[in-house]
């Protein structure tokens, strides 16, 4: 095991060049709605089991159901309300149980990323053959269903191997919601490809906002308006990221979608400098315009470490 | 260690649901359905009477509220037991006073001990609920279903010689067995708290008779609210009547539907929080708009209803 996983060079968010998004946008901000299926009684993963209480847990199984049968569609018809997109972290065998959530989806032009197969089963300790299978069932259900080539991931229930990253850039993926190392996107060291970080705040998730941090349904919402304007401060300077990431089972619940629809309302009413976008929509314009600006940028201060994820700098110093 | 070919196996990879309780069905496809009184939302108000032993086992996880110091944890025995000496006869006068009824699960062997507070429940015309034997037994899957039958049975036989046959069941932590809705259904009982999938009852299969779970909502359990995640009264109580308003303006677009939620004695009797509790009742029992009924009574409007629509 490393101490250092040399996925990213060291880059100070200070006097970066700057990124200006499409429409001369300062900020890119997209929506990430987790759209999963966790399983009644998944098979036993060594690292860690499918649910905190043994199976069935029918509290946290019928909670995460009531997300899909009755709180997807409410958050749906609030974005459309305000004219967002979302990005769907999606749990790709919630095609087969529930495609009447994927048509919607679809018909709304959103976009679909792979959160893994089912959200109660891990990536921990996986082979490279059965990594790969799980990327390749990603690639070929979501493509067979809705038509899309994805290109972005975020592992179930955030669970990697070593090799994640190489295999999503070897199978040309354009971007990984893995990394919190940045408001901005940035080069993920892979050994082949153009992969990038996308900003999936952990800290605006309503999984963290709600739960781990207790925050009441009005907080939330004042959380979200003073990230937001913190960050359209800062992007007059760079072009920054803002996502929030959310689960239908939560943000949804009767006492919370209200509050969180300020939120968005606000976003909505002080837009004119954002690109209200799509994660792909995003990747593809950094990846086109500012990949290689930031590499540059890197090397000219002389951070370039060189390498790729998982090997030391040693051997990637050994390597150059 | 590696990880085993199967575990990349999905044997329940299929249109629906993967359990064979009830079936998939998105809130779109639901027929709008009529409270009683055209109330638009009904409100199911549990409050959990449960024995808090000083030596649990805590098979296989420690109940909620459970002992928490070495042996003899008497803090944490006494202010639970706090609930059911004094919190709840707090809670009921609120509850009078607004005008609303609640469903008060009760773990079978408090059924003694607390005699006169089941009168009081019985005066004010609340439903008595089955809650297992005590908070030490957990039904789950790692239980022999003859050990899972004996404690389901003893709790049938204990109310029974209360002179109580409730209807309806809460378990232990609402944490079940893959077998606990059939023993249930079994043991005569046709409503089941421990789900909440839902907005509406939501009918479940069984080996016999069907159940009806009624959904009581985690997200507004108070002992969650208050106690885990340490908000204030103030917030607790806006949640509960802004979760109301929005089940009330979704009425007339998609039917009646069911807000329920806890009242735990030892939390939301607590002196300081009375008046947040007095707010939120209040509040609720003078809405026009809002159907205070038990989970009993839910589950049968709900059928009268559902074979109406």
């Amino acid at each position: 095991m490393l101490a250092d996983p040399n996925l990213y060079d060291y880059w100070p968010y200070k006097d970066r060049p700057p990124i200006v998004w499409p429409g001369g946008k300062k900020l890119a901000f997209w929506i990430a709605p987790n759209i999963e299926f966790y399983e009644f009684d998944p098979p036993r993963n060594v690292s860690r089991p499918g649910w905190p209480r043994p199976s069935p847990d029918v509290v946290g199984y019928s909670q995460r159901d009531w997300g899909n049968r009755v709180g997807h569609w409410r958050l749906m018809e609030l974005m459309d309300k305000y004219g967002m997109r979302g990005s769907i972290s999606l749990s790709t065998a919630l095609i087969d149980h529930h495609p009447e959530i994927i048509e919607a989806c679809v018909a709304r032009d959103w976009e679909f990323f792979s959160h893994g197969i089912y959200n109660t089963r891990y990536s921990y300790n996986m082979d490279e053959a059965q990594e790969r299978a799980i990327i390749e069932d990603s690639i070929r259900s979501i493509q067979s269903a809705t038509g899309q080539r994805i290109r972005g991931y975020l592992a179930p229930a955030l669970t990697h191997t070593e090799r994640t990253l190489d295999l999503l850039a070897e199978y040309d993926f354009w971007y990984t919601c893995d990394l919190f190392q940045d408001d901005q996107p940035q080069p993920v060291k892979t050994r082949t490809g153009k992969l990038i970080s996308m900003p999936y705040s952990l800290e605006v998730n309503d999984v963290i906002t709600y739960g781990s941090l207790a925050m009441a349904p009005q907080r939330y919402a004042d959380v979200l308006k003073r990230h937001f304007d913190q960050l359209l401060e800062e992007s007059q300077q760079s072009g920054v990221v803002m996502c929030i990431p959310l689960h239908a089972y939560l943000v949804s619940q009767p006492h919370r979608l209200g509050p969180f629809a300020e939120a968005l309302k606000y976003i909505s009413e002080n837009s004119d400098d954002v690109w209200i976008t799509t994660a792909s929509e995003i990747a593809g314009v950094y990846r086109e315009q500012f990949f290689d600006q930031t590499l540059d940028d890197v090397a000219a201060r002389g951070l370039a470490t060189g390498g790729f994820g998982f090997t030391s700098t040693e051997a990637a110093h050994a390597g150059s | 260690m590696p990880v085993p070919d199967e575990y990349l196996a999905y044997p329940h990879r299929a249109y629906g649901a993967d359990q064979p309780r009830y079936p998939w069905r998105s809130s779109c496809e639901r027929a709008p359905i009529a409270w009683p009184g055209r109330a638009a939302a009904a409100c199911l108000i549990v409050t959990p009477l449960e024995f808090h032993m000083l030596n649990p086992a805590g098979k296989p996880f420690k109940h909620p509220g459970a002992m928490v110091t070495p042996y003899p944890d008497l803090r944490h025995f006494t202010t639970r037991d706090y609930g059911n000496r004094v919190g709840i006869f707090r809670i009921l006068r609120e509850l009078k006073a607004a005008g609303l009824k609640a469903t008060v699960p009760i773990n079978a062997v408090l059924l003694e001990r607390v005699r006169p507070l089941i009168e009081a429940l019985i005066e004010d015309g609340h439903e008595i609920a089955a809650y297992g034997v005590d908070t030490d037994h957990i039904h789950w899957s790692g239980l022999d279903a003859g050990v899972e039958r004996q404690w389901v049975e003893q709790t049938r036989t204990a109310f029974d010689k209360a002179g109580l046959t409730p209807r309806t069941w809460m378990s232990p932590a609402r944490q079940q067995s893959f077998e606990t809705l059939d023993l249930i259904a079994e043991a005569g009982f046709d409503v089941c708290l421990d789900w909440e999938q839902d907005s509406l009852p939501v009918p479940m299969k069984t080996a016999s008779r069907e159940v009806i779970a009624v959904p009581l909502s985690t997200e507004l359990d108070d002992r969650v609210l208050l106690s885990d995640r340490r908000q204030t009264e103030a917030e607790w109580a806006d949640q509960i009547l802004e979760a109301m308003r929005f089940t009330k303006e979704e009425a007339p677009r998609f039917g009646g539907q069911v807000l329920g939620f806890s009242l735990t004695p030892y939390v939301s009797g607590q002196p300081f929080r009375i008046w947040a509790l007095r707010g939120a009742l209040g509040a609720l029992g003078a809405d026009a708009g809002v159907w205070s009924a038990t989970a009993s009574q839910i589950a049968d409007a709900w059928k009268k209803a559902a074979g109406d629509a």
